[in-house]
């Protein structure tokens, strides 16, 4: 019984897939009367199975929804997307019952009434008055005789109401129930097996075939396939990796020899050896239309459940890949299509007003490419709106202003992967909780594959994901480090890069960290030998070092290693558990000379490679305040930054925090527009405002401009030239006559006007409201604590400060604030940042908070007036205290 | 009622004679070519390639918080292959010893002063003529990482 049950459990729930896939065409076609034939046998043998196994609940559900398709398929009643919905809704209860069937053995009790009167009233409805007793739900085991072969003779048909004697089953058939006789004849209407067995589990197996016709593989496969373990062909691939191990060995002995009899025997064995692999490899392949079956049902529910007019083409159905990777990759699919769903087809009236016919297309598509196979999930839909996803961004503090405006529209586009990010406007039953694409993202990775994407606003988005065709056997590149050998999988590898003191490429040293001059960019460098923990000697800088260029997601960086041997394909074999928790290794394999070497995973190296970076930024934090500290307690107030140079009306150079630059431009000054807020230029989309730092602004020829953003505001300094960029520490030495100067520093031993950007800024844009006033030089230094956690305040509030004769102290959140407080370090005036926590009472020093908005009552962040005025209020407030 | 009796293959590690059920043991090998796992714990000694299989020899010495072998002996280990989990071990040992047959009821309780680790993974101990035999509980020697792990599932 135990195994017709799960027999039975396997069979059904193929058939189900198909019904689903089967229905969504039927509604969108109601007249094909093969699709319906084919629903009707499904849901005919599942109803016989049923009986026959001794389960009355789905038996009864299944008679219901028999019923209400008889009279779609007689004509009797017309096919309604309602009457559709219904019938999934019984497959789906159909599923659900089946589920705890597979995990208790027995149904769960309870009855379907309220599903079964449904099914009945609608069957019910269109029929002339013919108000025939329902039939009973209770269970009715059928231990009737099972189907006969032959059942040639064409049936009448079924007889409406009740009554009709059923020679074959011996009993009366139900209120629409169909005679054998007559779905014989359903069957021979329909393409399909010609020989139905006389037992009831071949009869379930009727559902194999058509789920093979749905793959356009007519007829014949029935008998041509069989039903194996995946037990079986997991240990079959076992086995032949050993195999071609023993192979690869011989041929090594072979090799060594020069005149063996042995040759030719071998040469035979290893042709057969790599068909034989070959051909095991291939029974784990599937489908991926396997995978999208229960597709067409998500897009019709959503569809209905969102009001949109959505058609899902596939195409690529029979492109084959790894039945492991096709389980995985099953979720993130099924989300693609939802979100698209969701996110990208808009609705009816809003496709028409954007001049797009009424039903969206969702295309999913699959195709081999280069030993990966590559899926893409594309929809006409609205496509990507690039600045609501970089205001979100901002909003959700993945991003700052800065970045948002220093990075292109497909960058920005790539947020959507971020952990956390969900632009719907509101969160639907079907996607829009923030916990979506990042998962996707994750998922793919996990696999060994990666996900781009394509947007056109206004013209739909394509999600493209890549994926190897097997986990089984990868390409991978063996590096070494000392004795020991690893394997790297060759799709995260992008060069290989020779680096040595007389060759091209040099490594160089950033503090600690290791860089690689890679054509136009910086690569960070890791050594495997760190990242594993080996014990190295210290070996001599001149000694030419291999480089494997690495590409992790967003992440690219080098991987240091001795000697980079060769590429081979390995047969991936699982870790021991108590190793597979160590995220540096994904696994292990065997090479050809019989060794077992570990394969690195990429995803696990580089989260060491931003550990590193992390720890490297951690480190030169921590040197900059200790040197800022130091130099406040020698009252000296300077700090080491780094400072723009450039020149701009004059001949000597003016600089201004490198921090605060967003990006250096070199714009065409001919496209420079004159409008009533002055000269503006079109930047990424938008209108940049722009002002000049000192000199004129060029009306031809290439305008070298330094580019300030913040949010979503974005200004332009016109300079004469873009000198140097030095690390110094900021002495202000005078405080500025001119506004827009804080005051004049020694760079470089030249002296150099510090400008104040806020002003030129304000210049520009008016909203950026930093007024300029001019700075008293206070003879005694008060000490001024600046918490501030948002560096582009910071940047722009601890030069003001300074400026203004103060002595700043900068902590970049309340809990360093309250570590220097509580270390004993004295202020006589704290400036806090009350957007967010608000800071407690310090004792001794007065408490200004400051806020980003101009609508609280704290002072205004972006008015150095209001600032400054309000520091000198807190200490004379401090000395009358 | 016949008294049972159980088989027990013995091996020496460092200076300890050591028993095992014949029934757990798969096979005994020589650990050749194995291969060092960077990161991983100390009483991994490595992986190897055992007849196509992939083995994790853990040494038995470090499990059991003994000193490493002398470096020249290394050639002279040996391994005993077990299966734990679904997956292929190798406890390699100093030196395989012959096989004894036990009665059951001889086996006595683990002394209340074994040191943690240890009668974790002992299930008792037989006295021998000439010298103690600890049988050697061997999932508990290879599913705790630590000897507080085996401890704690007891």
């Amino acid at each position: 019984m135990d195994d017709l049950l799960s027999e039975f459990l396997t069979e059904t729930a193929e058939a189900l897939d198909v019904v689903d896939v089967e229905l969504v065409r039927f509604e969108s076609n109601p007249s094909d009367k093969a699709t319906l034939n084919n629903i009707f046998r499904l849901v005919h043998t599942i109803k016989g199975t049923c009986g026959f196994i001794g389960l009355p609940r789905l038996e009864s559900i299944a008679h219901a929804g028999e019923t209400l398709l008889g009279k779609f398929r007689d004509g009797a009643l017309p096919v309604t997307p309602a009457a559709v919905t219904l019938v999934l809704a019984s497959i789906d209860r159909i599923k659900s019952l089946l589920a705890h069937l597979a995990a208790e053995q027995v149904e769960p009790v309870g009855d379907d009434r309220d599903l079964i009167a449904q099914l009945e009233r609608a069957s019910e409805g269109k029929l002339d008055g013919a108000a025939a007793p329902a039939p009973a739900p209770a269970p009715v085991v059928v231990a009737a005789p099972p189907p006969p072969v032959v059942a040639a003779e064409p049936a009448p048909e079924p007889a409406e109401g009740q009554g009709a004697w059923d020679a074959d089953q011996g009993r009366f058939l139900r209120l629409g129930e169909v005679s054998l006789a007559d779905l014989e004849a359903a069957f021979r209407d329909a393409e399909g097996p010609e020989v139905v067995e006389n037992k009831p589990a071949a009869v379930a197996a009727i559902a194999a075939p058509v789920a093979d016709h749905d793959d356009e593989k007519k007829g014949t496969i029935g008998g041509n396939s069989i039903r194996v373990n995946v037990d079986v062909l997991e240990s079959l691939m076992t086995m032949v990796s050993e195999l071609v191990l023993t192979r690869n060995q011989l041929m090594q002995i072979l090799r060594n020899s020069t005149d063996s009899e042995f040759k030719a025997p071998l040469q035979r064995l290893s042709g057969v050896t790599a068909e034989l692999q070959e051909a095991v490899m291939k029974t784990r392949m599937q489908p991926i239309g396997s995978a999208w079956k229960k597709l067409p049902r998500i897009v019709r529910d959503a569809s209905q459940d969102l009001h949109k007019k959505i058609e899902l083409v596939m195409e690529g159905e029979a492109t084959e890949l790894d039945r492991q990777v096709l389980e995985l990759i099953k979720d993130p699919l099924t989300h693609m299509i939802r979100n698209s769903c969701d996110h990208g087809v808009e609705t009816p009236e809003v496709r028409l007003a954007a001049g797009k016919s009424e039903h969206g297309t969702i295309k999913l598509k699959a195709y081999h490419e280069g030993g990966h196979i590559i899926i893409e999930v594309g929809d006409d839909g609205a496509g990507l709106n690039t600045e609501r996803i970089r205001q979100k961004a901002i909003e959700k503090g993945v991003i700052d202003g800065m970045e948002a405006m220093a990075m292109t529209d497909s960058q920005i586009h790539r947020l959507i992967f971020a952990p956390g990010f969900s632009t719907a406007a509101k969160v639907t039953n079907i996607s829009g909780r923030g916990v979506g694409m990042d998962v996707v993202k994750t998922n793919v990775e996990l696999i060994g594959g990666t996900i781009d994407l394509r947007s056109r606003f206004g013209h739909g988005s394509t999600l493209i994901i890549k994926i190897p065709l097997t986990l089984a056997i990868i390409s991978a590149l063996i590096v070494g480090v000392e004795e020991h050998r690893f394997a790297l999988p060759q799709l995260s590898v992008v060069e290989l890069v020779r680096a040595g003191k007389r060759l091209e490429h040099r490594i160089e040293m950033i503090n600690t960290t290791r860089v690689l001059r890679l054509r136009d960019r910086l690569l960070p460098l890791v050594a495997l030998s760190d990242v594993l923990g080996l014990m190295v000697d210290d070996r001599p800088d001149d000694r030419s070092a291999c480089i494997v260029v690495m590409q992790v997601g967003e992440t690219r960086f080098g991987l240091i290693v001795d000697e980079v041997f060769d590429t081979e394909e390995i047969v991936v074999k699982p870790l021991a558990k108590r190793l597979g928790t160590m995220g540096e290794y994904s696994g292990a394999t065997i090479l050809g000379d019989g060794a077992v070497i570990m394969i690195l995973d990429p995803n696990g190296i580089s989260r060491t490679v931003a550990n590193v970076e992390r720890s490297v930024n951690r480190l030169l934090d921590e040197q900059t305040r200790a040197a800022a500290a130091a130099a406040a307690s020698a009252q000296q107030g300077d700090t080491r930054m780094s400072l723009l140079l450039f020149s701009a009306g004059g001949a000597e150079p003016r600089a201004c925090p490198l921090s605060l630059v967003t990006r250096l431009e070199e714009i065409d000054a001919s496209t420079f527009e004159m409008t009533s807020r002055g000269l503006v230029v079109q930047y990424r989309g938008r209108l940049m405002p722009l002002a000049a730092a000192g000199g004129d602004i060029r009306r031809e020829g290439r305008q070298p401009m330094l580019v300030f953003s913040q949010g979503t505001a974005v200004v332009g300094l016109a300079v004469d030239a873009i000198l140097d960029i030095v690390e110094d520490a900021l002495d202000i030495q005078l405080s500025g006559e001119n506004p827009g100067v804080l005051g004049t520093a020694v760079l470089k031993g030249k002296s150099t006007e510090i400008i104040d950007v806020g002003h030129y800024l304000s210049q520009a844009d008016p909203t950026w409201a930093v007024a300029a006033t001019r700075v008293d030089v206070k003879s005694d230094r008060k000490r001024i604590l600046l918490v501030e956690s948002h560096p582009f305040f910071r940047n722009l509030l601890a030069p003001i400060v300074t400026a203004a004769g103060y002595d700043v102290t900068v902590a970049s959140s309340l809990e360093e604030a309250r570590a220097r407080l509580a270390a004993g370090a004295m202020f006589d005036v704290v400036l806090a940042d009350a957007d967010g926590a608000e800071m407690d009472e310090v004792p001794g020093a007065q408490v200004i908070p400051m806020s980003s908005r101009r609508d609280t009552a704290a002072v205004p962040k972006s008015d150095r007036h209001a600032l400054l005025d309000a520091i000198q209020r807190a200490l004379h407030r401090g000395e009358a205290a | 009622m016949t008294a049972t009796t159980r088989e027990y293959v013995t091996f020496r590690i460092s200076d300890q004679l050591f028993g095992l059920s014949v029934i757990e043991i798969h096979d005994v090998f020589r650990p050749t070519r194995m291969t060092p796992v960077p990161l991983s714990g100390l009483e991994i000694a490595g992986v190897l390639n055992l007849r196509g299989r992939i083995v994790t020899a853990i040494d038995a010495r470090s499990r059991l918080g003994l000193p490493p072998r002398v470096k020249d002996k290394q050639d002279q280990m040996l391994a005993i292959g077990v299966e734990y989990g679904g997956e292929s071990f190798g406890l390699v040992v100093d030196e395989i010893g012959e096989v004894v047959r036990l009665e059951e009821a001889d086996m006595e309780q683990n002394p209340v002063n074994l040191d943690a680790t240890w009668s974790s993974v002992s299930r008792g101990v037989y006295r021998l003529d000439d010298r103690l035999l600890v049988i050697m509980d061997i999932d508990r020697m290879l599913a705790g990482a630590s000897g507080a792990d085996a401890a704690a599932a007891a």
